[in-house]
């Protein structure tokens, strides 16, 4: 079940270093919302604030709230491992896990979580690889190991083993970042179709890249949210000067 | 000086360096080649004088001139595996703790402790082993075992403090920083990606570590047992100084043994004619079953395969030829 995301007078901090300024951001149910901004600026910080990933760092500290529909995420009732498994996550570099076949590689989270048993499993998988787009051209060879696959089947590969633990949320951070550029087709593609499903937040240097896919765009600079909106009036008409100087390539 | 530079480094001079480093490093070869050469010549009068027998004969008589391996092989075989049985766990334990577990500032100093242990002279183990392990043992574990466990014949027999046991628990705290080391390097190789991918998929710390790091090291992590594996067989003086040097098949793991090491640290220095040729012929099949144990090892670093241990071979290889065998 999709569920939105609401971001509230939230701070980050590296030991002393504050990287993310009380930002309060709402990224609404089914819809894909992009953060853009320069290099360091906060936005993967932010996004991997929302499944708690950064909290595997030692010496990191957040303040404010994070809500997963209604559910505070930061509440002494969320696990975080649970928290996880409800927020899919895409990173930079894909990464399937070398060890695994492209089958093992979706099924590992239904294995970790017990969600499926048996030929369900094998049911479970093939759904996961068609809604990722990458069934029709791995269908014939399951058993190969996930890395022998292209940089973009792979980055569908960790798309399609997401879907399988059913995320409430998809994070991408950067997931073209990687590719050429018919690969970046197939996932700007496949992000369009996700979103009927699913709310995605997606952090992309590729500013033409969040003018084609999301629906609001957000503009982070120093750890501070600048201005964010619908991306159509974004883009055409951004209200701070700031947004109009990193959109005119004149900040960042 | 400025000429002298030039001399060495320019133009068709360049040739000098080169030459040089190719001398020093085919003298090297030469070493190894010539070593094993001079063993192995020396040790031809055993084996013609027993060939196969010598591996499957159990009589180890100088004043006869009969020399069979059989005790010294087991005595080997033996202390060294059970040293890896004892070690894998504690060293892959330790290997995990240090990769994945402790935080980033504690990492180095810890690490360095694990080295350090690799660097402590074996005499100094064997040392330990003979006046602190041996006396514990004798009246602490292995009267335990005698007394508890003495009807099963691999704990028979009185508790003397040293013997097959006494040595492979020696050798397995001096093969734990090599297979520590080693292996902690594999999973640290471990891109960070794949961690953060399982943590992201809702899997705990122990199913990060069991189902991601432990599969995608295995082969490095097998490369590092077979390494503290060669370096258990070879061992000579530690095991010298606990293992009792019986020169029988060991009765059981509370008695007394022996090694190819030992046997040969041992009689040595007394040994001429065909029982020196017999010690050499040990020395000869340790020297093979060392080098072995290396290679498979080594193809286990360097094996093409999609295995991401390969990416740390790098610095596995640097630590293998610092402290392999």
């Amino acid at each position: 079940m999709a569920q939105g995301v609401n971001i509230e007078n939230f701070s980050f901090w590296y030991g002393q270093s504050q990287v993310v300024k009380n930002i309060s951001l709402s990224a609404p149910v089914r819809q894909v919302t992009a953060l853009i901004g320069p290099s360091g600026c906060g936005k993967t910080t932010l996004l991997r604030s929302i499944n708690r990933l950064h909290e595997l760092h030692p010496g990191t500290r957040a303040a404010g709230r994070i809500a997963i529909g209604e559910e505070d995420i930061f509440s002494a009732a969320v696990d975080p491992v649970d928290l996880r498994r409800r927020v899919g996550m895409i990173f930079q570099k894909p990464s399937p896990f070398p060890h695994l076949s492209v089958f093992e590689n979706v099924a590992a989270g239904l294995r970790l979580h017990g969600l499926a048993q048996g030929k369900e499993i094998a049911e479970r998988v093939e759904a996961c690889l068609r809604k990722a787009a990458l069934w029709e051209e791995v269908k014939d060879d399951l058993g190969r190991k996930g890395a022998l696959l292209s940089g973009g089947q792979q980055q569908r590969l960790c798309i399609a083993r997401a879907l399988a633990v059913e995320p409430e949320v998809f994070l991408m951070d950067e997931p073209c970042a990687s590719l050429d550029p018919v690969g970046i087709m197939r996932i700007e593609e496949l992000i369009r179709e996700l979103k009927h499903d699913y709310t995605v937040i997606i952090v992309t240097h590729n500013m033409h890249q969040a003018s084609r896919i999301s629906d609001q765009t957000a503009f982070v600079l120093n750890g501070e949210l600048v201005e964010v909106g619908r991306t159509k009036e974004f883009f055409l008409a951004p209200t701070d000067p700031r947004t109009e100087a990193y959109l005119t390539w004149k900040i960042g | 000086m400025q000429a002298v530079r030039r001399a060495l480094h320019s133009g068709t001079r360049e040739g000098v360096f080169h030459y040089v480093t190719l001398l020093a490093a085919l003298g090297l070869v030469a070493l190894a080649v010539s070593i094993f050469l001079v063993v192995t010549l020396q040790s031809a009068p055993a084996w013609r004088a027993f060939g196969l027998s010598f591996l499957t004969t159990s009589i180890w008589d100088p004043m006869a001139n009969q020399f069979g391996a059989v005790p010294a092989l087991l005595g080997t075989v033996i202390t060294a595996v059970l040293a890896l049985a004892v070690a894998t766990p504690l060293s892959i334990g330790t290997a995990v703790f240090l990769s994945e577990i402790v935080p980033q500032n504690w990492r180095r100093p810890l690490s360095f402790v694990v080295e350090l242990l690799a660097a402590v002279p074996s005499v100094v183990y064997g040392l330990w082993g003979l006046f602190v392990l041996a006396p514990w043992l004798r009246t602490g574990l292995g009267q335990l075992l005698a007394d508890s466990l003495g009807f099963l014949p691999i704990f028979a027999g009185p508790s003397l403090g040293i013997g097959v046991l006494t040595a492979s628990l020696v050798l397995a705290i001096m093969v734990l920083p090599t297979i520590t080391a080693i292996s902690g390097e594999v999973m640290r190789g471990v891109p960070t990606e794949l961690r953060e991918a399982m943590f992201a998929l809702g899997a705990t710390r122990w199913e990060v570590v069991t189902k991601v790091i432990l599969p995608s090291s295995k082969s490095g992590i097998a490369g590092a047992l077979l390494l503290g594996l060669g370096r258990a067989i070879g061992e000579a003086i530690a095991v010298t100084m606990v293992i009792g040097n019986a020169n029988l098949i060991p009765a059981s793991l509370l008695a007394p043994a022996q090694t190819m090491a030992s046997l040969i640290v041992n009689e040595f220095p007394e040994a001429f004619d065909l029982h020196l040729s017999a010690l050499l012929l040990l020395a000869t099949l340790l020297f093979i079953i060392t080098l072995i144990i290396n290679l498979i090892a080594a193809w286990f670093f360097y094996r093409p395969s999609q295995d991401v241990a390969a990416t740390a071979k790098g610095s596995v290889w640097a630590k293998l030829l610092r402290k392999g065998s």
